[in-house]
């Protein structure tokens, strides 16, 4: 029997906010251990819980971002259940009324090669609501601390329809979730810091089948790329039980990255009552149009839009686009620069950022925000370069400078001289003449229609020019030339 | 004056304290005094602090020659029932759990006493978490009715009506979730003030049942608590049910709204269950009201026999939700013995809390768990809809409405204690109030033949405490019930 | 309504995180029994059409600000704890 996988996931997104989401002390990661708290974070008796209005923004705007129905109204409940990383022993989450409904994520699957773009879907989502993050547990030898800091983070849990059917699919999947958010300015994302956290809820089925198989859900996939593994392995597994005539059980397994394996987390823990009901200490959100219209506003293009406009309006090629696309400021930058750089250039300017800038960056361990070449300075180097003014191994070296010290192109070709050298025509065509009548092989090849023969000529023009030849009236001497003989 | 300190009202000794006859420390040392007189016999205290006590005197008297003052409260010392937080100050909630807790901020209402200037005089006792009508189910042992020690002064505020009672303060808070204030309000005879839901900060107050809980002021006379009462309403951006509303000169307006009113007797409340005796004082005052040319109306509150089960689901749930940051992990009772995390929570729990405690958390836990929520818990907030609607229904026809505020007077300690009904069947006159969102006062309105304060309660309209106040001051003036003073 | 109070009481005590004696079980499910039995009366009331009251008045939209203030410092945030190490708090190994 042929199975197939059946694959939903729980997104954790932590929202960046300077503020927890339902008390004002300062939220953030890597302080010292319980800095980041109050009355409010500790659950200290006779403390009370107020709305933070930047955390319902961003879930709003996350729900435009992904084309969700927003509730004109949403309510807060309390998610019971004792654990010492939850300080009031009940979460504040949204039961029945979340914020978002609906909506769905556009994905990307692998293409046929690294340079080609592959299959788009839409994986339709539940629903998106709001909710606080919980302390942190750091277990030692006989006993475990508690940590508050992260307490009271503002949560938005996205909750995906059972609909990816393989672990390329949940991949793909939270990477365009992290690129929207990204975009979105609603979170950074950043797996390793805990702010984007995925739960995997996985079955088979035969395929054919509609009802929904015995669901395992898998905890703990804490990078991008134990997602991809852990979900791929647990596939296997279960595929494995079925093959071997065994019944899959539900339960909650644990991956772990490191060993590539998975383990039942069988607590003694009683069977989970959660006892929602509506919190009595907040008040309901009412959301109307011109709330929505103002963050309407404020969305940003969608990564992928914004790739498919690339591509039309730059004709760029796509493993450019997808080296620029996943960070928002570094494709803006490039946008700037193709434009200032002019009609033709957009390739050489998008070759000089996913090359030679992000591997300065890389080295120099900076942000793009922090570089000093300026999409004004970096098309100035583009256009030099097309007309013929700087040559490229000049260029590399202009580049480096810029990098280091953000002055124009101009002002350091002069400074270093390396503009490409007025070069004497009667001069220049004499070392053509030359190098032609040098090498008849070459010429020959070039008679018989081998274009590319041209090259073997401009090794000698170059050396003889000491490398300061302008390479295209180079060509276009030789090109005179070997049209004339015979 | 032939009052003694420790009995005047704050209306009497603000002046002394303006015109500079009489301290700030003089005026504390006479309440320390007092309350070491009488507090082995009432145990209206958790715990005290003079000299924190006296240096906050010191401050005000300071403050007052400077001319600085800060108004009527600037120097009076006031008790806080022991579920508002005081910042360096214990917390205890009565409870075990929290018997060694100590309070790193302020309440709310805690800051604006501070800001007026009063003197902060002890934790007060009540019921555990504020859950009882008898101070009886407090880990600090019961407070005794000044007015017959071998009696409860009601609860669960009742170290907040004893003191007061006693002389061991000159006005104190409560807080109120089905009837905490008014009902020792009127077993020790004194005016008990539940504000509307919303109008007072719950910041700082330990949670009990969320949206019924608010905290009031008792005094000694309905001007007073109209002082209490402005200093600490208004709206706090800390506390998401509180609202935006303008916070009149509630003192002021005591002497300008004048009657007469037209008042509802609602007639599901003088049914069975009621002492004869009671009755009788409460009628006396209705036909006191009718005299002064009041319009007396009998109106119908048809859902009033559901306010107990609606109550006691909604408060439950609420407790057994708020009670579970009491795990002995952050702060708290931790029991010696936990083996892990589990053993941790239920032994804390079971060692830390009360049996009353336990019996509401369990309710709350049983009608929120799985299968059970609709039938109880949305229910019960159905019928509070209902509930609240008959009142509003009443409010078209009458300005306020008038009650007994407890079927009886002060029982015996341990009288009811072995049945937990019976000891809910006290609050019937005054938890449809909480389920309202509605402000109602407990003032004095007799004696029985053997001496037990009778309370007469007076249920007003949302937000307008100024109106309630000023019903209640015109009763006052003309009766000195409220003047008495304990035999101790 | 739930057709009898049949409240399973080590259930309920399990899931309220509490340790009862045998003792405490029986007494309080006795005195529960008859709380129960009395709350039994709501399912007279006929709720049709009803709306729950969750608050008692309808307002919404209450928030603040995005603007972080100074909260606890670590030794404030702790001054009541248990037992504490290394500034945070100490509880038995949680095995997850
Ligand atoms: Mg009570
Ligand atoms: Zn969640």
């Amino acid at each position: 029997m042929n199975y197939e996988a059946v694959i939903g996931l729980e997104v954790h997104v932590q929202i960046k906010t300077h503020s927890k989401v339902f008390t004002r002390v300062a939220a953030g990661y890597g302080h010292p251990p319980n800095t980041l708290t109050d009355p409010v974070v500790l659950a200290l008796p006779g403390t009370l819980p107020v709305m933070n209005k930047a955390a319902l923004d961003a879930i709003i705007k996350a729900g435009l971002l992904l084309g969700c129905d927003i509730a004109p109204v949403c309510k807060w409940d309390r998610k019971q259940y004792f654990y010492p990383d939850s300080p009031k022993n009940y979460q504040i989450s949204q039961y029945d009324q979340p914020m978002c409904l609906n909506g769905s994520v556009e994905i990307e699957l692998p293409g046929a090669a690294r340079n080609i773009m592959g299959e788009h879907k839409k994986i339709p989502l539940t629903r998106i609501h709001l909710e606080e993050d919980v302390g942190k547990l750091n277990h030692h030898a006989t006993d475990s601390l508690v940590d508050y800091n992260r307490a009271g983070t503002p949560l938005m849990e996205i909750v995906s329809e059972p609909a990816m059917h393989t672990a390329e699919e949940a991949f793909a999947y939270l990477t365009s979730i992290r690129n929207t958010m990204i975009y979105g300015g609603i979170s950074d994302c950043d797996m390793e810091k805990g702010q984007l956290r995925c739960d995997a809820n996985i079955s088979i089925r035969p395929v054919g089948e509609t009802k929904l198989g015995t669901k395992v859900e898998l905890k703990n996939l804490n990078s991008i790329s134990f997602v991809r593994d852990g979900i791929a392995h647990e596939i296997k597994r279960q595929l494995a039980v079925v093959a071997a005539g065994g019944k899959l059980i539900q339960e909650t397994r644990d991956y772990d990255g490191q060993t590539g394996t998975s383990q039942s987390l069988r607590s003694k823990e009683m069977a989970h009552d959660y006892r929602y009901f509506p919190d009595p200490d907040l008040m309901p959100v009412h959301v109307d149009e011109p709330w929505k219209q103002k963050l309407r506003a404020e969305c940003p293009e969608l990564p992928f839009d914004k790739q498919r406009r690339l591509l039309a309006d730059y004709q760029i090629p796509y493993t450019i686009t997808s080296v620029l696309i996943p960070d928002r400021e570094l494709s803006d930058y490039f946008e700037a620069t193709a434009k200032l750089a002019g009609p033709g250039r957009a390739q050489a300017a998008g070759n000089w950022i996913a090359n030679d800038l992000l591997r300065e960056l890389g080295a120099a361990k900076l942000p793009l925000s922090a570089s000093k070449v300026s999409p004004q300075n970096l098309a100035a180097l583009v256009q030099l370069i097309d007309a013929g003014t700087l040559l490229n191994a000049a260029a590399k070296e202009v580049f480096i400078e810029m990098f280091a010290t953000g002055d124009t192109p101009a002002v350091i070709v002069a400074r270093r001289g390396l503009a490409a050298a007025p070069t004497d025509a009667g001069e220049l065509e004499q070392w053509c003449r030359d190098s032609i009548a040098a090498n008849a092989k070459a010429l020959a090849e070039f008679k018989a229609g081998k274009e590319s023969a041209i090259n073997a000529f401009k090794g000698p023009v170059m050396k003889a020019a000491k490398g300061k030849a302008n390479p295209k009236l180079v060509d276009e001497t030789l090109r005179r030339l070997l049209a004339a003989t015979n | 004056m032939s009052v003694p300190l420790h009995f005047q009202t704050i209306a009497e000794l603000a002046p002394q304290l303006a015109s500079g006859r009489l301290s700030s420390i003089e005026l504390t040392q006479a309440v320390i005094a007092r309350t070491k007189a009488v507090e082995a016999r009432v145990r209206a205290f958790n715990s005290y602090d003079e000299t924190d006590a006296i240096d906050q005197a010191a401050a005000s008297d300071a403050r007052r020659a400077a001319g600085q003052s800060r108004g009527p409260l600037d120097g009076i010392p006031l008790g806080l029932k022991d579920v508002i937080a005081v910042d360096g100050q214990p917390l205890t909630a009565s409870s075990k759990m929290l018997a060694n807790f100590v309070s790193p901020y302020d309440a709310t209402v805690t800051q604006k006493l501070k800001d007026a200037g009063a003197v902060l005089w002890g934790r007060l006792n009540c019921d555990e978490f504020a859950m009882g009508s008898s101070t009886e189910n407090s880990a600090f042992g019961p407070t005794h009715n000044p007015w017959d020690l071998a009696r409860t002064p009601g609860g669960s505020s009742g170290g907040s009506a004893a003191a007061l009672s006693a002389g061991a303060a000159i006005a104190t808070l409560g807080s109120d979730t089905g009837g905490s204030i008014r009902q020792p309000a009127a077993l020790c005879s004194l005016v008990g003030l539940k504000p509307t839901y919303g109008l007072i900060s719950r910041y700082g107050l330990i949670a009990y049942a969320s949206s019924l809980d608010q905290i009031g002021p008792f005094a000694r006379s309905t001007e007073d608590a109209a002082i209490l009462l402005g200093a600490i309403a208004g709206h706090d951006s800390r506390d998401s049910t509180s609202f935006q509303t303008e916070i009149p000169d509630y003192r002021a307006e005591l002497k300008t709204r004048r009657g007469p009113w037209k008042l509802g007797i609602p007639r599901e409340y003088f049914g069975e269950g009621l002492d004869p005796e009671v009755g009788a004082a409460v009628e006396k005052a209705i036909a006191f009201y009718r005299a002064q040319g009041c319009e007396i109306r009998e109106v119908s509150l048809p859902h009033t026999r559901y306010c107990l089960d609606t109550y006691y689901i909604i408060a439950t749930a609420e407790a057994s939700s708020n009670l579970a940051r009491f795990d002995g992990i952050r702060y708290g009772h931790r029991s010696k013995d936990g083996k892990d995390v589990l053993d941790v929570y239920q032994k804390s729990r079971a060692e830390g809390f009360g049996d009353e405690v336990k019996r509401r958390i369990i309710l709350g836990t049983y009608v929120l768990s799985s299968g059970y929520y609709d039938a109880y818990y949305l229910r019960a907030q159905k019928v509070r809809t209902l509930i609240r609607q008959d009142f509003l229904n009443a409010y078209r026809e009458v300005d306020a409405l008038i009650t007994p505020t407890s079927p009886i007077p002060a029982f015996k300690l341990g009288e009811k204690s072995a049945d937990p009904l019976t000891m809910y069947l006290c609050d019937i006159y005054t938890i449809g109030v909480n389920l309202a969102g509605l402000p109602a006062l407990s003032l004095p309105c007799g004696f029985t033949k053997s001496g037990l304060p009778i309370g007469l309660q007076l249920i007003g309209q949302p937000f307008r405490e100024a109106d309630l106040l000023a019903t209640a001051h015109a009763y006052e003036q003309a009766h000195d019930w409220h003047r008495r003073t304990p035999n101790l | 309504m739930a057709q009898s109070p049949d409240l399973n009481i080590d259930r309920v005590a399990e899931l309220a995180r509490l340790a009862l004696t045998p003792e405490e079980k029986a007494r309080f499910s006795a005195q529960l029994g008859s709380v129960l039995h009395h709350i039994e009366e709501l399912a007279k009331v006929d709720v049709t059409g009803v709306e729950p009251t969750a608050h008692a008045f309808p307002i919404s939209n209450v928030w603040a600000n995005d603007v972080a203030r100074p909260g606890l410092s670590v030794e404030r945030a702790l001054i009541n704890a248990p037992a504490q190490r290394d500034h945070m708090i100490v509880v038995p190994k949680v095995v997850e």
